[in-house]
């Protein structure tokens, strides 16, 4: 199926119910689906599981997390071993208010491509002989270690693009693409917020990096702006 | 400080060291905090291309001020400007190209490192925290690792360790140990002092590091 045009954020998010897992794209400041994430804060839904790369302080995600709004969070980094400002996700999971599956990155995106490609799980060597080992299985091929690691799916993504065509296909800007058109495959769900929506034909077909077919739902809407304070 | 310990580089040098071991045509992965300096040690037209496990091959530098461009950062989160011919790609094709051995050196920082080479750098169980974001990807794939940390901590334990007491990122992943101190090859039979920095005496390195080294037959004072 291809995608509907949403004439705002709010309407896009129509449906979207307590309770699901939520795919996040973005990485740190770049990429990210800001818009839709504060539709989510207004809309006040709950008990979400998240999936996303990374929880800094002071952006909508972590607002999600003080708000008492996520549940359960599977990222790879949200927590700093340096004295740096701390999150308030920090905070709560120190408080035992919401768990975290720390996730080695390569690991982590790789889960969402097999997601998204009908691949149930893989061998990698990463993490082989840490704590982040724990509870998986360990198969020798050609006399090497490697975990199985599963596949990673879920409910809703909320995803960002720089220009989309009304059909949904999509195209990236720089290093916004990250994790975006990795969970654009992987979620029963799509849900898309972009800078611009063109008519079909307008982006040259070499350069579309998500096709429409894996898209539900579009929004045109400026990228929500993240300070840096380096 | 404690009294008598010797006096080390400083965090430029160290990155300038390391910058010594990068090739023209190499691909690098520079982790996040002190291994970033590297970059600003390499003379202009090496063609080195650094990448930010993010999704980006080929950034020129990281911007120190000025304007951000939020879509356009390395791992780190710092903004970046490009050479000609840098690329952009999903972090899935990123962690391939790291996973796959097409990284010939990722630079990581390091908090201890054992005799085997094995490395710790993610979490620090003092603060009862850390985030393991690409590092364990990168200390197992990338062709050749370099760690640069401090030789000791502030307090004067050893870093360099028989077996490292913090939760590992990888095993028996580390080719080369820099440190303020020491440059510290990591093979088959055990660790090899290869060089020591300028008014540094091995035995002093020798008495920071908890487990054995071997001193190297051509062991030299650093160039810098």
């Amino acid at each position: 199926m291809v995608a509907t045009v949403y004439e705002s954020v709010d309407a896009a998010l129509e449906g979207i119910e307590d309770g699901i897992s939520l795919m996040i794209g973005g990485f740190a400041s770049a990429g990210s689906p800001g818009n839709l994430l504060q539709g989510l804060i207004r809309r006040g839904t709950r008990g979400l599981t998240v999936i996303a790369n990374n929880v800094i302080p002071d952006t909508p995600l972590d607002a999600m997390c003080d708000a008492g709004q996520v549940d359960h969070l599977i990222a790879t980094f949200a927590i700093r071993a340096s004295g740096a400002k701390k999150t308030r996700f920090e905070e709560m999971y120190r408080e035992g208010r919401i768990g975290i599956e720390m996730v080695p990155q390569g690991t982590f995106a790789e889960r969402i491509r097999a997601g998204g490609a009908g691949i149930p799980g893989f061998l990698t060597p990463t993490a082989v002989g840490t704590s982040l080992a724990e509870g998986k299985s360990v198969i020798a091929l050609d006399g090497r270690d490697y975990l199985l690691e599963r596949a990673l799916t879920a409910d809703v993504a909320v995803i960002r693009a720089h220009r989309a065509d009304r059909l949904g296909n999509l195209e990236y800007r720089d290093s916004g693409r990250n994790f975006n058109p990795l969970m654009a495959t992987a979620a029963r769900l799509v849900i898309a917020e972009v800078e611009e929506i063109v008519e079909p034909g307008e982006i040259d077909p070499n350069h579309i990096v998500t096709p429409a077919v894996y898209v539900d739902r579009l929004v045109q809407c400026p990228a929500l702006p993240v300070r840096w304070d380096g | 400080m404690a009294e008598g310990r010797p006096v080390g580089l400083t965090r430029e040098l160290m990155a300038m060291r390391v910058a010594q071991e990068l090739r023209p045509g190499m691909a690098v992965n520079l982790g996040i905090g002190l291994p970033t300096l590297v970059s600003d040690f390499l003379p202009d037209g090496t063609n080195i291309l650094f990448q930010a496990e993010n999704g980006v091959l080929g950034y020129a530098q990281i911007l120190k001020d000025g304007q951000f461009d939020q879509d356009l950062i390395n791992a780190g989160g710092q903004p970046i400007t490009l050479v000609p011919g840098a690329s952009f790609f999903d972090s899935a094709a990123s962690f391939a190209m790291i996973r796959g051995g097409h990284i010939d050196v990722a630079v990581l920082g390091g908090l201890q490192v054992s005799e085997r080479g094995d490395l710790a750098n993610w979490f620090v169980p003092e603060r009862g925290g850390g985030s393991v974001g690409g590092a364990m990807d990168l200390a197992a794939g990338a062709r050749r690792v370099i760690v640069v940390m401090e030789h000791a901590t502030r307090e004067g334990a050893p870093r360099i360790l028989r077996e490292c007491a913090y939760p590992l990122t990888a095993q028996a992943c580390v080719d080369l140990v820099v440190t303020d101190l020491a440059v510290i090859g990591v093979t088959e039979a055990g660790l090899v002092l290869r060089e020591v920095a300028p008014g540094v005496d091995p035995a002093e390195v020798a008495a920071l590091t908890e487990a054995p080294l071997t001193l190297a037959g051509d062991l030299r004072k650093m160039a810098l």
